[in-house]
């Protein structure tokens, strides 16, 4: 039966996970961002996880075509996209068949039936209609027509192709979850606005169609009522909305800018790392030079030019971009220069998972190249301190004289969260090792004597012509050298600059706990699971848990040996089967460090950790 | 602010490391003609870079009082288009062999050649690996034996001028190794070209390859078997200047002067700024006689060029002065 119901208040929920989920052309990251971009504006704290296939428009229905977009919004601090769902949106059978097992029973899916049809309930391989035989009693199932009802949205607006008309079901289900939420429409219709400012019909079927489902949720009592998220506890400050590769390329830029050089990237398309290029092609205004190279090694090659000749230089790949670049790399090292290389990692080896997330190039970034080539690694571990840590590889590549490489990963760079604006004037100064003077007895590898970083010369600069390469060098003149005890000689003075490194970066510190039972130990892009799953179970009485999570892998923060001794067992966590678990093996003999590690393409789930933690600790 | 150039020998550009490729190796020639060519080109010392990759022709860089870079084996051209963008106001050379630019370098060569960045590229074209001793190269002919082709090669050969025009070349010349005269005017000229120049130097390996281009290059008769092309000057050639060429049909006939009523008005005019490359790689492609000098030269606008007019375009009508007004603008929202 179906009446309109009474109006009235939004049931107060402290936090609520949502997935929206359909064929890779059906528009479901524009959906999820729009819903995660609107709950952000309205003050709460969020998190989000694109999931979505490497084919462009995988064939419709398809179980493997499935594209997905979840949202974490709460008003307590959120810091991963969660597990389990309290909303799924299916817009067809094979997003329902993959996602099912995801939502929590008794909790809440909404269903587009027109789109279980006969041909679509084959394809995503269901014997029987799920909506008629009985395998979702478990759940509450709203079924809405929505394409029908787009439709007939849209029977009054002119100029729309059948095609247009039923892509923009997508805003019918936006429209629904915003009534249910209670949120604001304003920013989507605004974003339509903008987005379509030449087409005006098409800012209409959408804001029209968008409007449709919000009524029909208030008017059809399908929905009980409707719940509200209040505005989360967040610093008092500035915020946006940013994208982990976006706060990437704007690391760059305050590098760039608060060190004075122009910003050059050499880089060649590659899943997940892309968007950084197309960040940074936006941005000529700043001077920046983004060059699309013929390949990864003339990516890497062009910005190893540009180091030379005086710009802050980077490159920007994912793991077989990484190998490619390898030889490159080395001489970069070799010769000493500025560079940094973002590896965004996806799911290896080979092509692998292009648009999963993975922590398995770790290993390749440490020791990926030929000879004893050791270079700065670092991770960032959220997508809103991809910034920082974008402006913390600048500033040590420029300070150190060495290339770093920054890991980050599908799952940050694809991931959105609030980020409390930094404007470049608020990060630490960066002192590049120009030198312009000509002084007496001057040498290309003259350094400083505390970091060893050695003096940067650069074309243009009278008087300081000199040459660099990849065959051993002088340790005072670089020239050309193969004298034994000099080779032996170059290859510590190498290694030891990195590790002086150590001296400028901070010590690692533990949360929750300084002391205890069980270290959790993690690095990168785990942070947001890791930090969740620790924080609960403390809460839950284990009061003797703490979290180490490191962003500095190569070299490893100088107090790592003395947090690892205050706690009774370690265990590593990581997203592949082992590697800084084998790092912190060679480091620090004498530990334990147990593993726990996944190598889904997926990131760490919070029950999943719970559970292993308290195994360890019971 | 521009300063004058102080005047240079050639002494200037020489740096203090020993020069150590084999005695009596035509890479003497193109060092000195080289050192000889840039006190005449008008840069300053400090804006010239060499950037090579791996082989014995990369060695180059080394031997030049200026910036320079021995790099990897094949990707010169991408630190040197990275050296240009960087800086614009830079002199940049690329020094390469036949395997650095054609084989390992083969993907960059040709994308370097297409995008028209103002570099110059020195290709030592000596049909054979040097540094290695003496394995066939993507110049070998087919038949040649080497270390790596015992019974002869059977791996057919690029024609350098034609990969690079069919890769967009607007600039390319061809100089004998033993021909520092010239090879210096033609190193000027690439410098004065606005755009990729290539000059390929037909390089004798005294080791591996002895005499590969002694039948073209040598004095007594290269006069026969060369024509040196001048633009603007008919296609003239021969020790008595009376051999010339023609366009037959779809193909270049050699002709004499005198013979069949030919007269010099008959010859072809070579005009190296011509856009369509079809004659230039008729020439390129010529057996006999050999075409060398500056045999395309046409101007186009450089990928710099391009760029800049894009970023000046891009600066004057964005907001964006500081990264602070791209930070803080669009969807922002206060949290009190």
């Amino acid at each position: 039966m179906i009446t309109a119901k009474t109006k009235q208040q939004p049931e107060v929920l402290e936090a609520v996970i949502i997935r929206f989920v359909g064929d890779s052309g059906d528009g479901m990251q524009l959906t999820g961002t729009q819903f995660s971009d609107t709950s952000a504006m309205f003050g709460n704290d969020i998190a989000t996880f694109p999931n979505y296939p490497s084919e462009i428009r995988a064939p419709q229905g398809s179980l493997y075509g499935v594209s997905g977009f979840q949202v974490h919004i709460g008003s307590v601090e959120v810091s991963t996209p969660g597990d389990n769902l309290d909303l799924l949106v299916a817009m067809n059978p094979a997003g329902l068949k993959t996602n099912l097992h995801a939502v929590k029973p008794g909790h809440t899916i909404i269903v587009d039936t027109d789109s279980f049809t006969k041909k679509n309930l084959e394809k995503a391989q269901y014997e029987t209609n799920p909506l008629e035989d009985g395998s979702l009693e478990n759940y509450r199932v709203i079924e809405v027509a929505m394409t029908s009802l787009t439709k007939e949205a849209l029977k009054s607006v002119e100029g729309l192709d059948n095609k247009s008309i039923t892509r923009s079901k997508n805003m019918f289900a936006l429209g629904m979850v915003y009534w249910m939420y209670d949120r604001s429409r304003e920013h989507t219709i605004d974003f339509f606005n903008k987005k379509f400012k030449t087409k005006p019909h098409i800012i209409e079927a959408n804001t029209k169609v968008l409007n449709a489902g919000f009524y029909f949720a208030e008017t059809l009592e399908l929905i009980p009522n409707a719940y509200t998220i209040s505005p989360a506890k967040m610093r008092p400050g500035t915020y946006r909305i940013i994208m982990g590769n976006t706060a990437t390329a704007w690391g760059f830029l305050a590098a760039a800018e608060n060190s004075g050089l122009e910003l050059f990237l050499g880089s060649y398309p590659i899943t997940p790392a892309t968007d950084i290029l197309h960040e940074l092609v936006k941005h000529k205004h700043f001077g920046v030079k983004a060059f699309q190279a013929e390949d990864e090694i003339a990516g890497i090659t062009s910005a190893v030019g540009a180091a030379f000749a005086g710009d802050l230089a980077i490159t920007t790949t994912s793991g077989p971009g990484l190998a490619l670049k390898g030889e490159a790399l080395g001489l970069a090292m070799m010769i000493e220069l500025p560079l940094v290389v973002v590896n965004v990692q996806r799911g290896g080896p080979s092509t692998g998972l292009p648009t999963k997330t993975e922590q398995s190039d770790l290993l390749q970034a440490l020791y990926g190249r030929n000879g004893e080539s050791p270079v700065i690694v670092i991770a960032a571990s959220t997508p809103a301190n991809c910034f920082d840590y974008s402006y913390e590889a600048a500033k040590l590549a420029l300070e150190h004289m060495t290339p770093v490489i920054l890991l980050t990963d599908g799952y940050i760079a694809n991931g959105s969260a609030p980020w409390k604006i930094k404007s470049a004037k608020e990060m630490s100064t960066i002192k590049t090792n120009i030198v312009n003077e000509v002084k007496d007895n001057w040498n290309p590898y003259d350094r400083d004597e505390n970091t060893l970083a050695r003096n940067w010369a650069i074309p243009g600069t009278a008087g300081l012509e000199h040459r660099v390469g990849g065959l051993e060098k002088d340790k005072v003149t670089g020239n050309v050298s193969y004298v034994p005890e000099n080779h032996e000689y170059m290859t510590h003075i190498r290694a030891e600059k990195v590790k002086r490194v150590q001296n400028y970066i901070p010590d690692i510190k533990t949360e929750f706990a300084e002391t205890g039972d069980l270290l959790v130990i993690g690095w990168g892009g785990t942070y947001g699971s890791l930090h969740s799953a620790v924080k609960q179970i403390n809460e839950e009485g284990y009061k003797n848990i703490g979290l180490a999570h490191f962003n500095y892998i190569n070299p490893l923060p100088k107090n790592t040996e003395e947090i690892l001794t205050k706690f009774k067992k370690i265990i590593v966590c990581e997203l592949n089967s082992g590697q800084f678990s084998k790092v912190l093996n060679i480091n620090f003999n004498g530990f334990e460090f147990k593993q726990f590690n996944k190598v889904q393409g997926l990131p760490f789930g919070n029950t999943e950790l719970i559970q292993k933690f308290k195994q360890l600790v019971d | 602010m521009e300063t004058a150039v102080k005047k240079y020998t050639f002494k200037d550009f020489t740096s203090d490391q020993e020069v150590r490729w084999c005695p009596g190796c035509d890479d003497y020639v193109i060092l000195r003609s080289m050192q000889k060519a840039l006190p005449e080109m008008g840069v300053k010392r400090e804006d010239v870079v060499f950037i090579s990759g791996i082989g014995c022709s990369s060695r180059f860089p080394y031997y030049m009082n200026t910036y320079g870079m021995h790099s990897i084996h094949g990707r010169a051209p991408g630190i040197a288009s990275g050296v240009k963008l960087a800086n614009p106001n830079l002199s940049v050379w690329v020094m390469t062999g036949d395997g650095d630019a054609m084989a390992i370098g083969g993907n960059h060569f040709i994308h370097v050649l297409r995008r028209n960045i103002d570099l110059n590229i020195v290709l030592f074209n000596n049909e054979i690996y040097g540094l290695t001793k003496g394995q066939f190269s993507p110049t070998s002919l087919v038949g040649q034996k080497t270390k790596s082709s015992p019974y002869g090669n059977t791996q057919p050969p690029f024609q350098p001028g034609e990969l690079a025009i069919g890769a967009q070349a607007r600039f390319f010349a061809r100089i004998g190794g033993n021909n520092p005269k010239d090879m210096t005017q033609i190193f000027i000229e690439a410098q004065k070209f606005k755009g990729t120049s290539l000059i390929e130097v037909l390089q004798n390996c005294v080791i591996f390859n002895d005499g590969c281009f002694t039948n073209i290059t040598d004095k007594a008769v290269k006069e026969d078997k060369q024509i040196y092309l001048e633009h603007g000057k008919p296609m003239i050639f021969g020790k008595e200047k009376d051999k010339g060429l023609i366009l037959n049909g779809l193909k270049l006939e050699v002709v004499t002067i005198g013979e069949n009523g030919i007269t010099q008005e008959d010859l072809l005019v070579h005009n190296a700024k011509e856009q369509d490359p079809t004659l230039h790689q008729m020439l390129v492609r010529l057996e006999y006689p050999v075409a060398t000098g500056v045999i395309r030269s046409f101007n186009d606008v450089t990928l710099e060029e391009r760029e800049d007019a894009l970023t000046a375009q891009v600066k004057a009508n964005s907001k964006f002065k500081k990264t602070d007004d791209l930070f803080f603008s669009g969807e922002t929202y206060e949290v009190k």
